[in-house]
Protein backbone atom coordinates (compact mmCIF):
# COMPACT_ATOMS: atom_id res chain seq x y z
CA UNK A 1 0.00 0.00 0.00
CA UNK A 2 1.46 3.34 -0.57
CA UNK A 3 2.30 5.53 2.02
CA UNK A 4 0.25 8.41 2.84
CA UNK A 5 1.55 11.74 1.99
CA UNK A 6 1.55 15.15 3.66
CA UNK A 7 -0.25 17.81 1.33
CA UNK A 8 3.23 19.74 -0.14
CA UNK A 9 1.36 23.08 -0.05
CA UNK A 10 1.17 22.68 3.75
CA UNK A 11 4.83 22.74 4.68
CA UNK A 12 7.82 23.53 3.28
CA UNK A 13 9.70 21.99 6.34
CA UNK A 14 8.03 18.88 5.93
CA UNK A 15 8.95 18.64 1.97
CA UNK A 16 12.84 19.58 2.74
CA UNK A 17 12.61 17.02 5.49
CA UNK A 18 11.34 14.44 3.24
CA UNK A 19 13.61 15.45 0.50
CA UNK A 20 16.89 15.55 2.57
CA UNK A 21 16.53 12.68 4.95
CA UNK A 22 14.70 10.15 2.76
CA UNK A 23 12.22 9.34 5.54
CA UNK A 24 8.77 10.23 5.02
CA UNK A 25 6.66 11.04 8.56
CA UNK A 26 3.55 10.34 7.20
CA UNK A 27 4.29 6.61 8.08
CA UNK A 28 4.61 7.14 11.77
CA UNK A 29 1.91 5.94 13.56
CA UNK A 30 2.59 7.30 17.08
CA UNK A 31 3.11 4.65 18.91
CA UNK A 32 5.76 6.44 21.09
CA UNK A 33 8.47 3.53 21.20
CA UNK A 34 10.81 6.52 19.74
CA UNK A 35 10.02 9.24 23.23
CA UNK A 36 9.91 6.44 25.90
CA UNK A 37 13.54 5.24 25.01
CA UNK A 38 14.92 9.09 23.87
CA UNK A 39 17.58 10.22 26.54
CA UNK A 40 16.92 13.92 25.62
CA UNK A 41 13.11 13.66 25.90
CA UNK A 42 12.41 14.80 29.55
CA UNK A 43 14.82 18.07 28.20
CA UNK A 44 12.44 19.19 24.63
CA UNK A 45 9.86 21.03 24.35
CA UNK A 46 8.37 18.13 22.22
CA UNK A 47 9.72 14.90 22.48
CA UNK A 48 10.18 13.03 18.99
CA UNK A 49 6.96 11.55 18.51
CA UNK A 50 5.44 14.70 18.91
CA UNK A 51 8.12 15.82 16.21
CA UNK A 52 6.91 13.50 13.70
CA UNK A 53 2.88 14.45 14.43
CA UNK A 54 3.93 17.85 14.33
CA UNK A 55 5.21 17.41 10.76
CA UNK A 56 2.04 15.16 9.75
CA UNK A 57 0.17 18.44 10.29
CA UNK A 58 1.91 20.59 8.58
CA UNK A 59 3.60 22.57 11.72
CA UNK A 60 7.41 23.24 10.00
CA UNK A 61 7.72 26.66 11.95
CA UNK A 62 6.86 25.16 15.36
CA UNK A 63 9.36 22.32 14.85
CA UNK A 64 12.17 24.88 13.84
CA UNK A 65 11.62 26.70 17.00
CA UNK A 66 11.39 23.64 19.16
CA UNK A 67 14.61 23.33 21.44
CA UNK A 68 14.44 19.28 20.35
CA UNK A 69 16.53 19.43 17.14
CA UNK A 70 19.55 21.19 19.50
CA UNK A 71 19.86 18.96 22.31
CA UNK A 72 18.77 15.51 19.88
CA UNK A 73 21.74 13.61 20.93
CA UNK A 74 21.67 11.66 17.90
CA UNK A 75 21.97 8.79 19.89
CA UNK A 76 20.14 7.08 16.87
CA UNK A 77 18.07 4.98 20.62
CA UNK A 78 14.57 6.41 18.21
CA UNK A 79 15.77 4.85 14.89
CA UNK A 80 17.09 1.42 16.22
CA UNK A 81 13.38 1.06 17.68
CA UNK A 82 10.69 2.33 15.27
CA UNK A 83 8.59 -0.66 14.43
CA UNK A 84 8.05 1.72 10.99
CA UNK A 85 11.51 1.83 10.52
CA UNK A 86 11.76 5.51 10.20
CA UNK A 87 15.32 6.63 10.81
CA UNK A 88 13.86 9.70 13.36
CA UNK A 89 17.29 11.01 14.34
CA UNK A 90 18.04 11.87 10.49
CA UNK A 91 14.89 13.39 10.45
CA UNK A 92 15.71 15.25 13.45
CA UNK A 93 19.33 16.34 11.80
CA UNK A 94 17.71 17.34 8.28
CA UNK A 95 15.33 19.77 10.98
CA UNK A 96 18.64 21.36 12.50
CA UNK A 97 20.36 21.65 8.80
CA UNK A 98 17.04 23.32 7.49
CA UNK A 99 17.32 25.69 10.72
CA UNK A 100 20.79 26.45 9.99
CA UNK A 101 20.25 26.41 6.43
CA UNK A 102 17.20 29.71 7.44
CA UNK A 103 19.14 31.24 9.61
CA UNK A 104 16.57 30.45 12.02
CA UNK A 105 17.72 31.51 15.56
CA UNK A 106 18.62 29.03 17.60
CA UNK A 107 16.60 27.60 20.52
CA UNK A 108 19.73 26.35 22.32
CA UNK A 109 22.34 29.24 21.95
CA UNK A 110 25.07 28.02 23.44
CA UNK A 111 24.71 24.56 21.75
CA UNK A 112 25.13 26.44 18.65
CA UNK A 113 27.85 28.28 20.57
CA UNK A 114 29.52 25.35 21.20
CA UNK A 115 29.35 23.69 17.78
CA UNK A 116 31.07 26.75 16.11
CA UNK A 117 33.75 26.91 18.72
CA UNK A 118 34.89 23.85 18.38
CA UNK A 119 34.54 24.04 14.39
CA UNK A 120 36.49 27.13 14.18
CA UNK A 121 39.12 25.19 16.25
CA UNK A 122 39.62 22.81 13.74
CA UNK A 123 39.78 24.80 10.96
CA UNK A 124 42.26 27.02 12.65
CA UNK A 125 44.19 23.94 13.73
CA UNK A 126 43.24 20.70 11.90
CA UNK A 127 42.46 19.06 15.47
CA UNK A 128 41.19 20.05 18.43
CA UNK A 129 42.66 22.02 20.79
CA UNK A 130 40.65 21.10 23.80
CA UNK A 131 42.27 24.33 26.55
CA UNK A 132 41.16 26.86 23.27
CA UNK A 133 37.79 25.39 22.66
CA UNK A 134 37.15 25.35 26.45
CA UNK A 135 38.41 29.12 26.83
CA UNK A 136 37.16 30.56 23.68
CA UNK A 137 33.63 28.76 25.02
CA UNK A 138 33.37 29.81 28.44
CA UNK A 139 34.63 33.46 27.34
CA UNK A 140 32.05 33.46 24.80
CA UNK A 141 29.05 32.24 26.53
CA UNK A 142 29.51 34.45 29.64
CA UNK A 143 30.73 32.25 32.36
CA UNK A 144 34.48 32.65 32.43
CA UNK A 145 35.16 30.20 35.22
CA UNK A 146 32.95 27.34 34.20
CA UNK A 147 34.38 23.55 34.61
CA UNK A 148 37.26 25.43 36.66
CA UNK A 149 38.12 22.31 39.17
CA UNK A 150 37.91 20.05 35.99
CA UNK A 151 40.61 21.97 33.95
CA UNK A 152 42.57 22.60 37.33
CA UNK A 153 42.91 19.29 37.99
CA UNK A 154 43.60 17.80 34.24
CA UNK A 155 46.29 20.10 34.03
CA UNK A 156 47.48 18.60 37.11
CA UNK A 157 46.91 15.09 35.95
CA UNK A 158 49.25 15.83 32.45
CA UNK A 159 45.98 15.20 30.55
CA UNK A 160 45.53 18.49 28.79
CA UNK A 161 47.62 19.62 25.69
CA UNK A 162 48.96 22.78 26.39
CA UNK A 163 50.02 23.71 23.34
CA UNK A 164 48.43 23.76 20.20
CA UNK A 165 48.05 20.86 17.67
CA UNK A 166 50.78 21.04 14.88
CA UNK A 167 49.59 19.71 11.68
CA UNK A 168 50.57 19.66 8.33
CA UNK A 169 48.22 19.60 5.80
CA UNK A 170 45.48 22.40 7.89
CA UNK A 171 45.40 24.48 4.35
CA UNK A 172 43.70 21.23 2.82
CA UNK A 173 41.33 21.12 5.60
CA UNK A 174 40.55 24.60 5.76
CA UNK A 175 39.72 24.34 1.62
CA UNK A 176 36.99 22.16 3.29
CA UNK A 177 35.82 24.31 5.79
CA UNK A 178 35.65 26.64 2.72
CA UNK A 179 33.85 24.17 0.69
CA UNK A 180 31.20 23.38 2.54
CA UNK A 181 30.42 26.96 3.96
CA UNK A 182 29.98 27.79 -0.02
CA UNK A 183 27.46 24.89 -0.14
CA UNK A 184 25.36 25.83 2.33
CA UNK A 185 24.97 29.29 1.18
CA UNK A 186 24.08 27.93 -1.99
CA UNK A 187 22.05 25.57 -0.55
CA UNK A 188 20.51 27.91 1.82
CA UNK A 189 19.68 30.44 -1.00
CA UNK A 190 17.70 27.39 -2.68
CA UNK A 191 15.74 26.37 0.43
CA UNK A 192 14.73 30.49 1.41
CA UNK A 193 13.45 30.66 -2.33
CA UNK B 1 44.34 5.50 -8.15
CA UNK B 2 47.07 3.44 -6.24
CA UNK B 3 45.77 0.18 -6.86
CA UNK B 4 48.98 -1.21 -7.84
CA UNK B 5 50.95 -0.49 -4.75
CA UNK B 6 48.08 -2.11 -2.47
CA UNK B 7 49.34 -5.07 -1.18
CA UNK B 8 48.01 -8.56 -1.36
CA UNK B 9 44.52 -9.17 0.21
CA UNK B 10 46.48 -9.71 3.57
CA UNK B 11 46.16 -5.57 3.88
CA UNK B 12 42.71 -5.46 3.85
CA UNK B 13 40.64 -7.96 5.87
CA UNK B 14 41.14 -9.92 8.81
CA UNK B 15 44.40 -12.08 9.62
CA UNK B 16 46.54 -8.71 9.26
CA UNK B 17 48.76 -7.73 11.96
CA UNK B 18 49.68 -3.94 10.93
CA UNK B 19 46.85 -1.44 10.52
CA UNK B 20 47.09 2.36 10.36
CA UNK B 21 46.30 3.79 13.30
CA UNK B 22 43.80 7.08 14.16
CA UNK B 23 44.10 8.00 17.53
CA UNK B 24 41.77 11.28 17.49
CA UNK B 25 41.65 14.53 19.10
CA UNK B 26 40.95 13.52 22.72
CA UNK B 27 43.57 10.95 22.94
CA UNK B 28 46.26 13.56 22.12
CA UNK B 29 44.95 15.23 25.02
CA UNK B 30 42.50 14.70 27.93
CA UNK B 31 42.29 10.93 26.68
CA UNK B 32 45.98 10.39 26.64
CA UNK B 33 45.59 6.99 29.00
CA UNK B 34 43.73 5.85 26.31
CA UNK B 35 45.89 5.94 24.06
CA UNK B 36 49.14 4.96 25.99
CA UNK B 37 47.37 2.04 27.30
CA UNK B 38 46.06 0.94 23.47
CA UNK B 39 49.54 1.32 22.70
CA UNK B 40 50.78 -0.95 25.11
CA UNK B 41 48.64 -3.60 24.71
CA UNK B 42 48.73 -3.53 20.77
CA UNK B 43 52.69 -4.04 21.02
CA UNK B 44 52.63 -6.47 23.48
CA UNK B 45 49.86 -8.24 21.62
CA UNK B 46 51.56 -8.09 18.46
CA UNK B 47 49.58 -5.75 16.33
CA UNK B 48 51.27 -3.44 14.78
CA UNK B 49 49.79 0.69 14.84
CA UNK B 50 51.11 2.94 12.42
CA UNK B 51 50.26 6.23 13.13
CA UNK B 52 48.14 7.97 10.18
CA UNK B 53 50.84 10.80 9.10
CA UNK B 54 48.93 13.99 9.21
CA UNK B 55 45.85 13.25 10.26
CA UNK B 56 42.93 15.65 10.96
CA UNK B 57 39.64 15.85 13.10
CA UNK B 58 36.84 13.98 12.16
CA UNK B 59 34.66 16.86 12.92
CA UNK B 60 32.65 14.95 15.59
CA UNK B 61 29.54 15.84 16.50
CA UNK B 62 29.72 19.70 15.57
CA UNK B 63 30.46 18.83 11.82
CA UNK B 64 27.55 16.10 11.83
CA UNK B 65 25.12 19.34 13.57
CA UNK B 66 26.32 21.94 11.49
CA UNK B 67 26.83 20.45 7.85
CA UNK B 68 26.64 17.14 5.85
CA UNK B 69 29.41 18.19 3.68
CA UNK B 70 31.91 18.70 6.22
CA UNK B 71 30.26 15.83 8.73
CA UNK B 72 31.79 13.52 5.03
CA UNK B 73 34.53 15.84 4.06
CA UNK B 74 36.81 15.60 7.26
CA UNK B 75 36.92 11.99 7.80
CA UNK B 76 36.87 11.67 3.87
CA UNK B 77 40.12 13.42 3.95
CA UNK B 78 41.31 10.58 6.36
CA UNK B 79 39.64 8.22 4.95
CA UNK B 80 42.02 9.56 1.52
CA UNK B 81 45.05 9.35 3.12
CA UNK B 82 44.32 5.54 5.00
CA UNK B 83 43.53 4.39 1.46
CA UNK B 84 46.79 5.37 0.13
CA UNK B 85 48.45 3.65 2.98
CA UNK B 86 46.77 0.60 2.13
CA UNK B 87 46.36 -0.75 5.60
CA UNK B 88 42.77 -1.19 7.49
CA UNK B 89 42.08 1.99 9.82
CA UNK B 90 41.70 1.25 13.26
CA UNK B 91 41.02 3.78 15.63
CA UNK B 92 39.81 3.41 19.29
CA UNK B 93 37.27 6.06 20.15
CA UNK B 94 34.15 5.45 19.19
CA UNK B 95 33.39 8.91 17.89
CA UNK B 96 36.00 8.99 15.38
CA UNK B 97 34.98 5.01 14.93
CA UNK B 98 31.43 6.58 13.88
CA UNK B 99 32.71 9.12 11.61
CA UNK B 100 34.87 7.52 9.69
CA UNK B 101 32.98 4.61 8.53
CA UNK B 102 29.67 6.34 8.03
CA UNK B 103 31.68 8.98 5.91
CA UNK B 104 33.31 5.37 4.83
CA UNK B 105 29.53 4.19 3.78
CA UNK B 106 28.57 8.05 2.38
CA UNK B 107 31.24 8.23 -0.29
CA UNK B 108 29.03 6.85 -3.02
CA UNK B 109 27.78 10.00 -2.99
CA UNK B 110 29.65 11.97 -5.85
CA UNK B 111 29.25 15.92 -4.03
CA UNK B 112 31.12 14.55 -1.29
CA UNK B 113 33.76 12.51 -3.42
CA UNK B 114 35.05 15.39 -5.43
CA UNK B 115 35.06 17.35 -1.83
CA UNK B 116 37.28 14.94 -0.04
CA UNK B 117 39.40 13.17 -2.52
CA UNK B 118 38.60 10.23 -4.53
CA UNK B 119 38.15 7.67 -1.76
CA UNK B 120 35.62 5.59 -3.82
CA UNK B 121 36.15 1.96 -4.62
CA UNK B 122 39.07 2.24 -2.48
CA UNK B 123 38.33 2.29 0.63
CA UNK B 124 40.14 -0.03 3.41
CA UNK B 125 38.19 -1.60 6.30
CA UNK B 126 37.26 1.19 9.36
CA UNK B 127 37.50 -1.02 12.75
CA UNK B 128 37.05 -0.26 16.19
CA UNK B 129 40.03 -1.24 18.69
CA UNK B 130 37.23 -3.60 20.30
CA UNK B 131 36.62 -5.57 17.09
CA UNK B 132 40.49 -5.92 16.33
CA UNK B 133 41.22 -7.47 19.54
CA UNK B 134 38.00 -9.65 19.53
CA UNK B 135 39.41 -10.98 16.45
CA UNK B 136 42.12 -12.47 18.36
CA UNK B 137 40.48 -13.49 21.35
CA UNK B 138 41.63 -17.45 21.05
CA UNK B 139 44.88 -16.82 21.32
CA UNK B 140 45.18 -14.12 23.78
CA UNK B 141 46.57 -15.26 27.57
CA UNK B 142 46.51 -13.16 30.26
CA UNK B 143 49.71 -12.60 32.51
CA UNK B 144 47.61 -12.25 35.08
CA UNK B 145 43.99 -12.77 34.94
CA UNK B 146 41.85 -10.19 36.80
CA UNK B 147 39.86 -12.29 39.04
CA UNK B 148 36.93 -11.13 41.42
CA UNK B 149 36.76 -7.88 39.35
CA UNK B 150 33.12 -7.00 39.05
CA UNK B 151 33.23 -4.96 35.29
CA UNK B 152 30.12 -2.78 34.27
CA UNK B 153 30.72 -2.85 30.16
CA UNK B 154 29.72 0.04 29.07
CA UNK B 155 29.20 0.55 25.23
CA UNK B 156 27.34 3.48 24.81
CA UNK B 157 25.95 4.70 21.10
CA UNK B 158 28.10 5.06 18.46
CA UNK B 159 29.23 1.04 18.68
CA UNK B 160 25.88 -0.21 18.38
CA UNK B 161 24.05 2.43 16.49
CA UNK B 162 23.07 3.20 13.67
CA UNK B 163 22.79 -0.88 12.46
CA UNK B 164 24.56 -0.17 9.12
CA UNK B 165 27.59 0.92 10.89
CA UNK B 166 27.05 -1.24 14.18
CA UNK B 167 29.84 -3.58 15.66
CA UNK B 168 27.66 -5.47 18.03
CA UNK B 169 23.63 -5.61 18.78
CA UNK B 170 21.83 -2.56 20.22
CA UNK B 171 20.22 -3.53 22.94
CA UNK B 172 22.73 -6.75 24.90
CA UNK B 173 26.32 -6.00 23.01
CA UNK B 174 28.89 -8.76 24.13
CA UNK B 175 31.99 -7.93 22.22
CA UNK B 176 33.51 -6.18 25.69
CA UNK B 177 31.68 -8.22 27.63
CA UNK B 178 33.80 -11.61 26.47
CA UNK B 179 37.26 -9.50 26.33
CA UNK B 180 36.75 -9.66 30.06
CA UNK B 181 35.57 -12.94 30.59
CA UNK B 182 38.73 -13.93 28.79
CA UNK B 183 41.09 -12.19 31.09
CA UNK B 184 39.25 -13.37 33.89
CA UNK B 185 37.18 -10.24 34.96
CA UNK B 186 33.00 -10.69 35.55
CA UNK B 187 31.17 -8.47 32.96
CA UNK B 188 28.05 -7.98 35.05
CA UNK B 189 24.73 -8.09 33.18
CA UNK B 190 22.88 -4.42 33.64
CA UNK B 191 20.15 -2.32 31.77
CA UNK B 192 22.30 0.95 30.77
CA UNK B 193 25.04 -0.88 28.52
CA UNK B 194 23.85 0.87 25.60
CA UNK B 195 22.24 4.14 26.74
CA UNK B 196 23.66 7.62 26.54
CA UNK B 197 25.87 9.38 28.67
CA UNK B 198 24.85 12.57 27.42
CA UNK B 199 27.59 12.64 24.72
CA UNK B 200 29.10 16.81 23.24
CA UNK B 201 27.17 18.66 25.55
CA UNK B 202 29.00 18.84 28.70
CA UNK B 203 29.76 22.41 28.16
CA UNK B 204 26.65 23.75 26.71
CA UNK B 205 24.03 21.44 28.62
CA UNK B 206 26.00 20.11 32.01
CA UNK B 207 22.48 19.07 33.39
CA UNK B 208 21.43 16.86 30.77
CA UNK B 209 25.33 15.44 30.85
CA UNK B 210 24.79 14.82 34.71
CA UNK B 211 21.32 13.45 34.93
CA UNK B 212 22.09 10.79 31.61
CA UNK B 213 25.95 9.92 32.93
CA UNK B 214 24.42 10.08 36.73
CA UNK B 215 21.39 6.80 35.98
CA UNK B 216 24.10 4.63 34.06
CA UNK B 217 26.44 4.91 37.08
CA UNK B 218 23.63 4.27 39.55
CA UNK B 219 22.53 1.40 37.60
CA UNK B 220 26.01 -0.06 37.31
CA UNK B 221 26.58 0.73 41.40
CA UNK B 222 23.19 -1.01 41.56
CA UNK B 223 24.79 -4.74 40.20
CA UNK B 224 27.67 -4.15 42.55
CA UNK B 225 30.37 -3.57 39.81
CA UNK B 226 33.72 -2.51 40.90
CA UNK B 227 34.13 0.03 38.05
CA UNK B 228 32.87 0.74 34.41
CA UNK B 229 34.34 -0.35 31.51
CA UNK B 230 34.48 2.07 28.40
CA UNK B 231 35.65 2.29 24.76
CA UNK B 232 35.33 6.01 24.12
CA UNK B 233 36.48 9.11 25.50
CA UNK B 234 33.70 11.18 25.40
CA UNK B 235 31.73 8.96 27.44
CA UNK B 236 34.96 8.16 29.70
CA UNK B 237 35.01 12.39 30.04
CA UNK B 238 31.11 12.43 30.71
CA UNK B 239 31.24 10.14 33.48
CA UNK B 240 34.64 10.17 35.17
CA UNK B 241 35.64 14.07 35.26
CA UNK B 242 31.26 15.49 35.77
CA UNK B 243 30.75 12.85 38.11
CA UNK B 244 31.78 14.51 40.95
CA UNK B 245 28.70 16.86 40.75
CA UNK B 246 26.09 14.32 40.16
CA UNK B 247 23.80 13.24 42.90
CA UNK B 248 21.76 16.18 44.85
CA UNK B 249 18.28 16.69 43.49
CA UNK B 250 18.77 13.94 41.35
CA UNK B 251 18.88 11.08 43.76
CA UNK B 252 21.76 9.37 45.72
CA UNK B 253 25.62 10.63 45.66
CA UNK B 254 27.33 8.12 43.45
CA UNK B 255 31.13 6.86 43.60
CA UNK B 256 32.27 4.58 40.97
CA UNK B 257 35.56 4.24 39.09
CA UNK B 258 35.28 4.45 35.21
CA UNK B 259 38.17 3.22 33.06
CA UNK B 260 39.38 2.07 29.51
CA UNK B 261 38.61 -1.65 28.11
CA UNK B 262 42.60 -1.10 27.08
CA UNK B 263 43.76 -0.33 30.97
CA UNK B 264 42.42 -2.97 32.20
CA UNK B 265 43.63 -5.44 29.29
CA UNK B 266 47.00 -4.48 30.43
CA UNK B 267 46.45 -5.08 33.73
CA UNK B 268 45.97 -8.43 32.72
CA UNK B 269 48.70 -8.49 30.43
CA UNK B 270 51.16 -7.39 33.08
CA UNK B 271 51.66 -3.69 32.61
CA UNK B 272 51.11 -2.00 36.27
CA UNK B 273 48.64 0.59 36.76
CA UNK B 274 50.97 3.31 36.67
CA UNK B 275 52.17 2.38 33.17
CA UNK B 276 48.60 2.21 32.25
CA UNK B 277 47.70 6.07 33.62
CA UNK B 278 45.24 4.02 35.96
CA UNK B 279 46.03 7.03 38.42
CA UNK B 280 45.09 10.07 36.43
CA UNK B 281 41.38 9.62 36.36
CA UNK B 282 38.92 11.60 38.47
CA UNK B 283 37.66 9.03 40.13
CA UNK B 284 40.25 6.68 41.30
CA UNK B 285 39.60 2.82 40.77
CA UNK B 286 43.29 2.23 42.27
CA UNK B 287 41.21 1.24 45.65
CA UNK B 288 38.70 -1.40 44.12
CA UNK B 289 42.24 -3.00 42.02
CA UNK B 290 43.83 -2.96 45.06
CA UNK B 291 40.95 -4.20 47.09
CA UNK B 292 40.92 -7.37 44.41
CA UNK B 293 44.81 -7.40 44.70
CA UNK B 294 45.30 -5.96 41.01
CA UNK B 295 47.29 -2.51 42.08
S1 LIG C 1 8.66 4.92 17.09
FE1 LIG C 1 8.33 5.34 14.90
S2 LIG C 1 6.14 4.91 14.54
FE2 LIG C 1 6.43 5.05 16.75
S3 LIG C 1 5.95 7.20 17.24
FE3 LIG C 1 8.16 7.09 16.92
S4 LIG C 1 8.44 7.57 14.73
FE4 LIG C 1 6.27 7.08 15.02
S1 LIG D 1 18.59 10.45 18.33
FE1 LIG D 1 17.76 12.31 19.28
S2 LIG D 1 15.54 12.04 19.18
FE2 LIG D 1 16.44 10.03 18.81
S3 LIG D 1 16.47 9.04 20.82
FE3 LIG D 1 18.46 10.03 20.54
S4 LIG D 1 18.25 12.07 21.47
FE4 LIG D 1 16.17 11.25 21.16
Amino acid sequence: MPSPVIPESRSPVSRFVIEHSGQNPARCYQCGKCTAGCPAAPDMDMGPRQVMRALQLGMGREVLSCNSIWVCLQCQTCSSRCPKEIDIAKVMESLRLMAILEGHPAAEKNIALFNEVFLDVVKRHGRAYELEMGALYNLRSGHPTANARILVELVAKGRLALLPPAVRGVAKVRRLFDEAEAARRRVGREVRG
Amino acid sequence: MKQEARAPSEKRGGGQNTFSYYPGCALKSSAREYDISARLCCESLGIELRELADWTCCGASSAHATSDVLAVALPGKDLHAASEAGYPLVTACAMCFSRLKIAAHETADMATRTLAGDVSGNIVPVMHLLEVIDSRLASLVPNKGLAGLKVACFYGCLLVRPKAVAIDDAENPQVMDRLMRTIGAEPMPWAFKTECCGAGLPLARPDIVRRLSHRILLSAAAVGADCVAVACPECHANLDMHQAGMGGKHGGEVRVPVVYFTQLLGLSLGFSPYELHLDRHMVDPLPALSSKGLA
